[in-house]
């Protein structure tokens, strides 16, 4: 199910604005990548760019190639939302949906999906995804009540049920934990832990300890000088980003020299 | 209490000028305005009660005042009903794409000319639709009549365009607006991140708007819904214009027999109105006012409760 995705020379822009150019890796299947870098440096645009919710934006649009299971992902035969139901995404703050309950909040992918489902069939469905996300044990009396009565860091984790309930191939997260506190984090980090033997899994964070304790490679993103585009510095494993990096600006922003 | 050194000094109040100048005057606008609500529901019961007990050439050859009232609350709310129905949801369309579906450059102008149907005065709705809409509709109506006669709403017979029906949609047109503007404010205020939450579970964007736009902004398009009843409610000159009025109780949309409205019955009856017949005219202005303002305060209900649930 996990698939790994080739990106070649991809350019982002907001318009006539060139946000991220040049950006070229390969994400292996079944393993966490993550994304550091400062802000404003495209680590958050790049990922965006990666289920097409970029384009969401007015204006906004991308060159070069993503490609994943063998697809290009900006083909013009694609349909976006079909990109979006195979590349499922995690946002920085939770969202889930105000007016829906636990047990909707987690089926809402499904329902999109295929519009009949048996009452056992989506039990089934709810179930299993709230036992990845870590959440069953502590919702499963209340799955009627509104997803909004969670505390931030289970929405959180509801948010990521919500997800993985349509079996995507692979899961965006952007910035997962940076509105949660420590003891919330820390029960993210170990569900990312658990995914990745089923998901490919691609992480933005400001975090550089979390990037270090649950990723498998690391790239390093920074902007060349203000008002110029954000690039890739340096890919590389995350043993060896953190310890010997290839490029001095890495290592520099990583001992909090900058940034 | 004993350890207590000093006893902590209550914080003295600092009295400023320009707030006490301008506290009094929102105070002073705020009391003006019931004042003027206050005046008005006094005088209409003043001047109405002499109406209860108004019979025969008094209430216009009926035999009491209920008798004579009842007709046209029926075709005030009639007509706005039909309005609302109408104008709706073409209004909640209307808003959707200024705020979802156009381009910013194409959703502007849009916006901008459906606030202009506002500006226009409504005896120029009234013109329009008795010289204009009425003649053009009489062959849908006649259409109507022979293929839906069965349904009573279409009973017929198809004799003039000035129908309850024609006003009613002569009314939504004028209503549209508001309930547009206003449906188009909450539609652009539902969060970002729901939306994107929608769409990056791979909604289209009709899903999207469905699953987060709706159930975010539905207190607000029932709001809007009654502030444009409550138009429809007291339109005046346009009703008064369009509509060929005989003042009976009839679900029949499409003949030349239609119920009247009570503001439209006012406008035309009050010039050569004299003794007890005013006061049955303001008694039927008082229904028409605790029927405003229960709508008014149902709407702001209905809102307030679909604003705790979500």
């Amino acid at each position: 199910m996990a698939t790994s995705i080739d990106i070649s020379d991809l350019n982002i822009y907001y318009g006539d604005f060139l946000a991220v150019e040049g950006v070229g890796m390969t994400i292996r299947a079944r393993s966490v990548t993550a994304f550091i870098g400062p802000s404003g440096c495209g680590k958050s645009t790049f990922l965006r760019s990666l289920n097409r919710m970029h384009e969401v934006i007015p204006g906004a649009r991308v060159e070069g190639k993503v490609v994943v299971d063998g697809q290009s992902l900006y083909d013009p035969s694609v349909d976006p939302v079909a990109v979006r139901r195979q590349i499922g995404m995690v946002f920085q703050r939770p969202n889930p949906f105000p007016t829906m309950s636990i047990y909707e909040n987690v089926l809402a992918g499904n329902r999109l999906n295929s519009k009949r489902m048996k009452k056992a069939e989506a039990d089934d469905i709810v179930e299993r995804s709230l036992r990845g996300a870590n959440l069953w044990t502590e919702v499963k009396d209340r799955l009627g009540k509104p997803g909004m009565g969670l505390s931030g860091g289970q929405q959180q984790r509801l948010c990521i049920a919500r997800a993985i309930a349509v079996e995507p191939q692979v899961l965006l997260m952007d910035e997962p934990c940076s509105a949660l506190d420590p003891i919330s984090t820390a029960a993210i980090e170990d569900l990312i832990h658990e995914l990745k033997s089923d998901y490919t899994i691609v992480i933005v964070t400001h975090n550089m300890q979390q990037a270090a304790r649950v990723s498998d490679d690391t790239g390093f993103f920074n902007l060349k000088a203000a008002g110029e585009p954000g690039h890739l510095v340096e890919f590389n494993a995350t043993s060896k980003v953190f310890s010997n990096p290839d490029d001095p600006s890495t290592e520099a922003y990583i001992s909090g020299r900058f940034g | 209490m004993s350890t207590t050194t000093t006893a902590p000094s209550a914080p003295t109040a600092v009295s400023r000028r320009g707030d006490s100048v301008f506290a009094g005057l929102a105070t002073g606008a705020g009391l003006l305005i019931m004042l003027a609500l206050a005046g008005v529901a006094i005088f209409l019961i003043i001047e109405g009660i002499p109406a209860i007990s108004a019979s025969g050439e008094q209430a216009y050859g009926k035999d009491n005042i209920v008798v004579y009232v009842w007709p046209l609350l029926f075709g005030t709310l009639l007509a706005a009903v039909i309005a609302l129905l109408i104008a709706t949801p073409l209004a909640v369309g209307v808003a959707l794409v200024i705020s979802h579906y156009a381009p910013r450059r194409v959703a502007r102008p849009i916006g901008y000319l459906i606030d202009l149907l506002a500006a226009v005065p409504s005896v120029v709705y009234g013109l329009w639709g008795r010289a204009v809409l009425a003649p053009a509709i009489l062959p849908v109506y006649a259409w109507l009549a022979d293929h839906l006669g069965w349904l009573p709403f279409f009973d017929g017979p198809a004799r003039t365009g000035r129908t309850i029906l024609t006003a009613a949609i002569v009314l939504a047109v004028m209503a549209l607006p508001i309930i547009t503007a206003i449906c188009r404010e909450v539609f652009l205020q539902t969060p970002r991140i729901h939306e994107e939450a929608a769409l990056a579970l791979g909604a289209t964007r009709w899903e999207m708007i469905r699953m987060t736009v709706f159930p975010y902004a539905r207190s607000g398009v029932i709001s809007a819904v009654m502030l444009g009843l409550g138009r429809a409610l007291g339109e005046t000159m346009a009703v008064a214009m369009v509509l060929s009025a005989s003042g009976l109780v009839t679900i029949n949309l499409i003949s030349a027999e239609n119920p009247s409205t009570i503001a439209a019955n006012i406008a035309l009856n009050f010039g050569n109105a004299s003794g007890t017949k005013v006061n049955v005219l303001i008694f039927s202005g008082l229904v028409l006012f605790v029927v405003s303002f229960a709508v008014n305060f149902l709407g702001r209900w209905i809102a307030a409760r679909g604003q705790v649930k979500a």
